[in-house]
């Protein structure tokens, strides 16, 4: 396998943008990743999109956005694993450049949610679960993860206030991010007091309806040293998956797809969770980030609660999670988010972060997952 | 929507809880399935679902999708049943406050929605406190 690195990364602001469609939105986006990487022409690329069809009634977008980006006939590929279909471009990109077929490959990721009623994006998003045998009783995403939530706060004590505080910081991360749909602070009361969805999840523990999309451009590890630009490699790559029911788990407050590909990632980067010096990671829900901290090792089972209370993943403590603002203040287009982690971590390991920069980060891990924990992709990269 | 084709071909499942079992390692699986994930054995036999079991967890949906909105806020919970199958359906006829993690609950044969004015009535199983 050849060492493979992201020489560009491209992102624009998200949010609600009502004048701009899938494509344009995509094309500025990757033209911003192309620009980074100096180069005005790629040999393949991926695209991560949940559900072209549902949000705007448009499928092979792979054909579409090469053609737009002006980059036919090269070989495009949309691929799709849900809300980690972002993280799925960038690990097929990685193998297609590690296994020499390809030099320069844009991976990305796009979604357009807001161009149908919120009734059509419950349903679009809906899709991911089991319809036949979840969906069809009524139950909504943030349902899903309010059964995690109930169930874990069961089992280990955690707290709402411990749920709270995941929004809170990554609020407080996002404020400092200017790219984030929602670059503003909240407080745990203001959490606690938002309006309920999904027993005990509220308003303020969910990630928004966002459009957006997010851009990398990777290649071979030798051509960045030779081109003398930071030398920032994939250094992990790990994916895995779970039953598409939550209720068919062993245990429900497990995500075992997260375990299963974080422990690939970590070996492939021979790396341990201690090495690492930040994560994003898939806080779809308040409840998430805390699960899947568990899942990656990084605190012991059943203690995901505690880290943000603790404030060890605070911009500040021992390890920094979601310094972008995560999915909650960053929004969350989901087949882009994946890439958009991505994006992150490169920016935080050029020294690049701005007001939210983690000192000296040299290791930084991404975790992206669909569905209830259905599909998990995590990504280890390092600055040489 | 739901096609007739689409719904009718759950019938077995929703109306009459038909499930199987893995001939090897006796796990049973619902929907059924055509290889036990467990021991890769492709040898399952029917058996019926048990109809009593206990809440393992629960929400109440607020922000419901579209075919649910006369029915919000309604209760959705996981139930593992007696024979060890773990299923998700809504829990009627009780207070969201009585709702508790444990709840020894039954299932029901009950109307779940409906598709608009003229489309499918969508039947299947519900719980209810025991
Ligand atoms: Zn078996």
């Amino acid at each position: 396998m050849r060492e493979v690195a992201v020489i560009g990364v491209g992102m624009t602001k998200w949010g609600e943008l009502w004048k701009k469609s899938l494509r344009t939105i995509f094309v500025e986006t990757a033209l911003l990743a192309m620009d980074d990487a100096g180069v005005d022409r790629i040999d393949s690329m991926y695209v991560g999109s949940m559900s072209s069809g549902l949000f705007v009634g448009q499928e092979h977008i792979a054909s579409m956005l090469a053609d737009y980006l002006g980059q036919s006939p090269v070989p495009s590929a949309r691929v799709e694993t849900a809300c980690a279909s972002g993280g799925l471009a960038l690990r097929l990109g990685f193998m297609e450049v590690a296994s020499g077929m390809s030099d320069v490959v844009l991976v990305s990721g796009v979604e357009k949610m807001t161009d149908v009623s919120g009734y059509e994006a419950t349903y679009a998003l809906g899709s991911a679960a089991d319809q036949e045998y979840e969906g069809y009783h009524g139950i909504t995403f943030p349902g899903l993860y309010a059964l995690i939530a109930r169930a874990h706060m069961e089992k280990y004590g955690t707290t709402r206030e411990q749920l709270a505080l995941v929004a809170v910081k990554n609020h407080c991360n996002g404020s400092k991010n200017p790219l984030a749909q929602f670059p503003f602070e909240i407080t745990v009361d203001s959490v606690l007091n938002s309006v309920l969805v999904a027993d005990p999840l509220r308003i303020l523990d969910c990630s928004p309806i966002t459009d957006g999309a997010a851009a990398a451009i990777i290649c071979p590890a030798e051509m960045v040293r030779k081109m003398n630009k930071p030398v920032i490699k994939i250094i992990g790559s790990g994916h895995a998956t779970d039953t598409i029911a939550l209720s068919s788990r062993k245990d429900i407050t497990w995500l075992e797809a997260t375990y299963q590909a974080a422990k690939q990632a970590y070996a492939m980067a021979d790396k341990k969770p201690e090495d690492i010096n930040l994560i994003e990671v898939h806080d779809c829900f308040t409840i998430a980030e805390i699960c899947v901290l568990e899942a990656l090792g990084v605190v012991k089972r059943g203690e995901g609660g505690k880290a943000a209370e603790d404030e060890i993943t605070f911009l500040e403590g021992k390890i920094p999670v979601n310094t972008s603002g995560g999915l909650k203040a960053k929004g969350h287009p989901v087949g882009a988010t994946g890439v958009a982690q991505t994006v992150e971590i490169v920016k935080q390991l050029r020294g690049e972060a701005g007001e939210r920069q983690v000192k000296d980060a040299r290791i930084g891990m991404a975790q992206n997952m669909g569905g209830s924990g259905g599909s998990t992709l995590v990504h280890i990269f390092e600055r040489e | 929507m739901t096609t007739p084709s689409r719904y009718w071909r759950e019938i077995p499942q929703r109306y009459r809880l038909e499930a199987n079992k893995c001939k090897n390692c006796e796990i049973t699986f619902f929907p059924p399935r055509l290889i036990c994930p467990q021991c890769k054995n492709r040898e399952l036999e029917p058996i019926k679902l048990a109809e009593t079991g206990k809440i393992l967890t629960y929400t109440v949906i607020r922000v419901p999708p579209h075919q649910f909105v006369d029915q919000a806020p309604y209760a959705v919970g996981i139930i593992e049943l007696d024979d060890g199958v773990k299923i998700t359906a809504q829990v009627v006829d009780c207070d969201f406050e009585d709702l508790k993690i444990g709840q020894r609950v039954r299932i029901e044969f009950r109307k779940i929605f409906q598709e608009g004015e003229s489309g499918i009535l969508c039947y299947g199983y519900k719980f209810v406190p025991e």
